[in-house]
């Protein structure tokens, strides 16, 4: 490891940064979940995630979730993804690849504008924490 | 296309403690099966698994945070794993099982932030809690660590670095503090008579019982520490530092040999930091754990080779500390506090606290109270905010009595002070003092008498006999109050203790014989009749003090609820007890030596302790 300048010390922080910001809280923008029980896995849920992932990483998006659930039911529509911006209604997305994928990160995720040709609908069961 | 990002998309950081409470509890095992797990559901490209320092909350370990959200799971052991990663990480529903329930609550509180040991701290020094790995200098410098350093060595000059802590108003967090400010000041200004340069000294002598502030920030944030301690070198022309740290604590000496090799490794510690020509360099002394060398000078005769044993002051370590030189000596948390203050600036540090302590104070919460840890909180917090709304009360339902502040150097506070603001000077008005943050809490079963004569075992055991006002005086102050301990105290030895104490602040070399009476006028001061129940009764109001127990049998209780089961009789070692199988047992008075173990066996309650 070379000496660091004091210009090198402010690159490695941002560096740095972009692998621990996930733990500094704050506010976000939005959360998107990925369906991966066995079906989706199958339907490749797995492709979806790293699509995913990887476009927050290259575009160093900082306030987006990303959580996964178990089948949301509708197996055969699968790979899913449910979006849900922040004070919106939860968006459901199917039959996706990776391309949509991107596409719903660029357009819906950061734009804040629901691709209706890849939408389901409207609406999601609860993946919250439970009540009780 | 996983590969590429395999070190770093993830979406999921789950942050385990490994401090020494949770790795003693098998943390490292939970990491391990955390691991184990995600690997086996594939999720090593999502999930990842970070050691962090203490979290504060030791009560409740082995513990894991999971971020983003902060969810605050607790008491985990290797069995709860596989169910914990298949539910929240593989399928996203958080295992409420898992989560911690405030006392006489029914629903778990999931997220760190609003749980109410959490709620009312406040972190400076213990800023990175949780939230770095200490073992890996990345994320120190992404949670904006060598920043303040950096700041100092490039834009400030030693009078500027100085002037800023002067006026923040920190003062030392080992014990007796001193504006830390002045004390730079005194040796920027002095002049090495020898014609060496001048020395820098962490101590982390920490000897306290019950108390392990500066063990976890060592642990938890060493890099803080070295950063402090490189910007104090700068402000007071100091080429070579020395980090004093307890050979008992390794996990500690281990994370800052690794930091201080990260930190050299990138040029922040070593010859001309980050180009700026400055240099400095620390070395790791391990003590042997005296508890004396605490004391600055002690702790430099140490480091020097020399018995562990204080010298006179004047002349201060300022003036002429390690090998003659002089030498500015803070605490592992002043030096922690350091960076914060040049990085945040000295308005926004005493905006925090009261009028004469600024900023923070970490402190170990410990005794009888339900939430034991590691808390930093702000100057002028009142005790009751501390035990009941951090601590969350006393355990069992009984009585709180007092809280014993400031260790064995320390006194105790009585119940009716409980809304006593926490400050240097309120402390020391009750008698009492900040010394390093142990906070003991005891309840109704304690006998104040017994307290005082534990801490004076140990400052007795712990003086190293150099001046007589100490090694006699603990000795004679212990021996009188065992006699009370025992029911052979008189009235005279409370008149004997009463004028013995202040000649032995008085008159002793160094702090530890000059706190050591503490613990004695204290316990005096608020619980004189508890001493007095001791000497003219020949009663210990809590029953702790054995030999003035007088243990009978309640026949009654014994014969239906016990069935004269005979336990007692049997591990009766002076063949005290009468009774046989299915009758009712007594107890003869004139055999009994008052050991107790018949109240301790009996699964009934029918021993009775007067």
């Amino acid at each position: 490891m070379p000496k660091l300048t004091l210009e090198e010390l402010a690159k490695v922080r941002e560096q740095a940064r972009k692998k621990t910001h996930l733990r500094e809280g704050g506010e976000v923008r939005a959360k998107v979940t990925v369906h991966m029980g066995t079906c989706g896995i199958a339907a490749g849920a797995r492709t979806i995630m790293s699509t995913l992932l990887s476009e927050i990483e290259s575009r160093d998006v900082r306030d987006v979730q990303v959580t996964n659930s178990g089948c949301a039911g509708l197996c055969s529509r699968e790979p899913m993804i449910t979006v849900e911006l922040a004070g919106e209604a939860p968006v459901k997305y199917v039959d996706l690849n990776p391309d949509k994928m991107k596409t719903i990160f660029a357009e819906h995720v950061l734009g804040g504008k629901i691709v209706a040709k890849y939408a389901l609908g409207i609406g999601s069961e609860k993946t919250d924490f439970p009540k009780e | 296309m996983p590969e590429k990002h395999a070190e770093t998309a993830h979406r999921l950081h789950l942050m385990v403690c490994a401090g020494t409470a949770c790795v003693s509890n098998h943390s490292f095992a939970i990491k391990d099966a955390l691991e184990k797990e995600i690997r086996k559901h594939g999720l090593e490209n999502e999930v990842l698994v970070v050691t962090t320092g203490c979290n504060g909350f030791c009560e409740r370990g082995p513990l894991l945070v999971v971020q983003p959200g902060n969810i605050f799971y607790q008491q985990l052991t290797v069995k709860d794993i596989p169910h914990l990663v298949e539910e929240h990480f593989l399928k996203g529903r958080p295992v409420s099982r898992l989560m911690y329930t405030p006392p006489k609550e029914k629903k778990p509180v999931p997220v760190l932030s609003d749980i109410d040991f959490f709620k009312k701290q406040v972190l400076i020094a213990l800023r990175n809690r949780g939230l770095i790995d200490p073992e890996k200098i990345e994320e120190s410098i992404a949670r904006d660590g060598y920043k303040a350093m950096a700041k100092a060595l490039t834009e400030m000059t030693p009078a500027q670095i100085i002037m800023e802590i002067k006026q923040s108003g920190l003062r030392g967090r080992g014990g007796a503090g001193f504006p830390t400010g002045l004390k730079w000041e005194m040796v920027r200004n002095a002049v090495s008579t020898n014609g060496g340069g001048k020395y820098l000294i962490c101590n982390g002598d920490e000897g306290d019982p019950g108390a392990f502030m500066d063990r976890s920030i060592l642990e938890a944030d060493p890099h803080s520490v070295i950063e402090g301690m490189v910007i104090g070198a700068k402000a007071v022309g100091a080429t070579e530092g020395v980090l004093y740290v307890r050979n008992e604590y390794p996990l500690a000496v281990k994370r800052l040999q690794i930091a201080l090799a990260q930190a050299r490794e990138y040029g922040l510690l070593g010859e001309d930091i980050l180009g700026t020509k400055f240099s400095f360099d620390i070395k790791v002394h391990r003590g042997a754990g005296a508890f004396v060398c605490g004391e600055e000078t002690a702790l430099i005769a140490s480091i020097e080779g020399r018995l562990g044993e204080p010298r006179p002051r004047p002349p201060y370590p300022a003036q002429s500390g390690l090998y003659g030189r002089p030498t500015l000596i803070n605490n592992v948390e002043t030096w922690a506090n350091v960076p914060v203050i040049i990085d945040r600036g000295s308005s926004w540090f005493s905006s925090i606290g009261t009028e004469t302590s600024k900023g923070t104070k970490v402190f170990s919460l410990v005794g009888k109270i339900n939430n034991t840890g590691l808390v930093e909180v702000p100057m002028g917090i009142t005790l009751r905010e501390i035990i009941y709304d951090i601590g969350g009360g006393i355990p069992g339902g009984k009585a709180f009595k007092a809280v014993q502040t400031g260790g064995p150097s320390g006194g105790c506070i009585p119940a009716d002070m409980i809304d006593l603001p926490i400050d240097y000077e309120s402390l020391s008005q009750a008698g009492s003092m900040m010394g390093s943050g142990g906070m003991v809490v005891m309840d109704e079963d304690t006998c104040m008498v017994d307290v005082a004569r534990y801490f004076l075992s140990f400052t007795k055991d712990e003086s190293c006999g150099k001046c007589t006002p100490c090694r006699e005086g603990t000795k004679i102050m212990f021996d009188i109050l065992t006699r009370i301990c025992e029911g052979r105290g008189t009235e005279a030895d409370l008149e004997l203790l009463e004028s013995l104490a202040p000649s032995i602040k008085d008159s002793a070399l160094c702090g530890l014989g000059k706190t050591a009476p503490n613990p004695v006028l204290t316990t005096l001061r608020y619980f004189r009749s508890e001493y007095e129940a001791h000497i003219r009764d020949k009663k210990c109001p809590a029953h702790v003090c054995r030999q003035l127990n007088t243990y009978t049998i309640d026949e009654k209780i014994c014969l239906e609820a016990g069935h004269g089961c005979d336990v007692c009789r049997r591990n009766c070692a002076s063949d005290a007890i009468r009774g046989e199988k299915n009758t009712a047992h007594s107890i003869n008075q004139d055999k009994c030596i008052k050991c107790g173990v018949c109240l301790d066996v009996c699964k009934f309650h029918a021993v009775k302790v007067e």
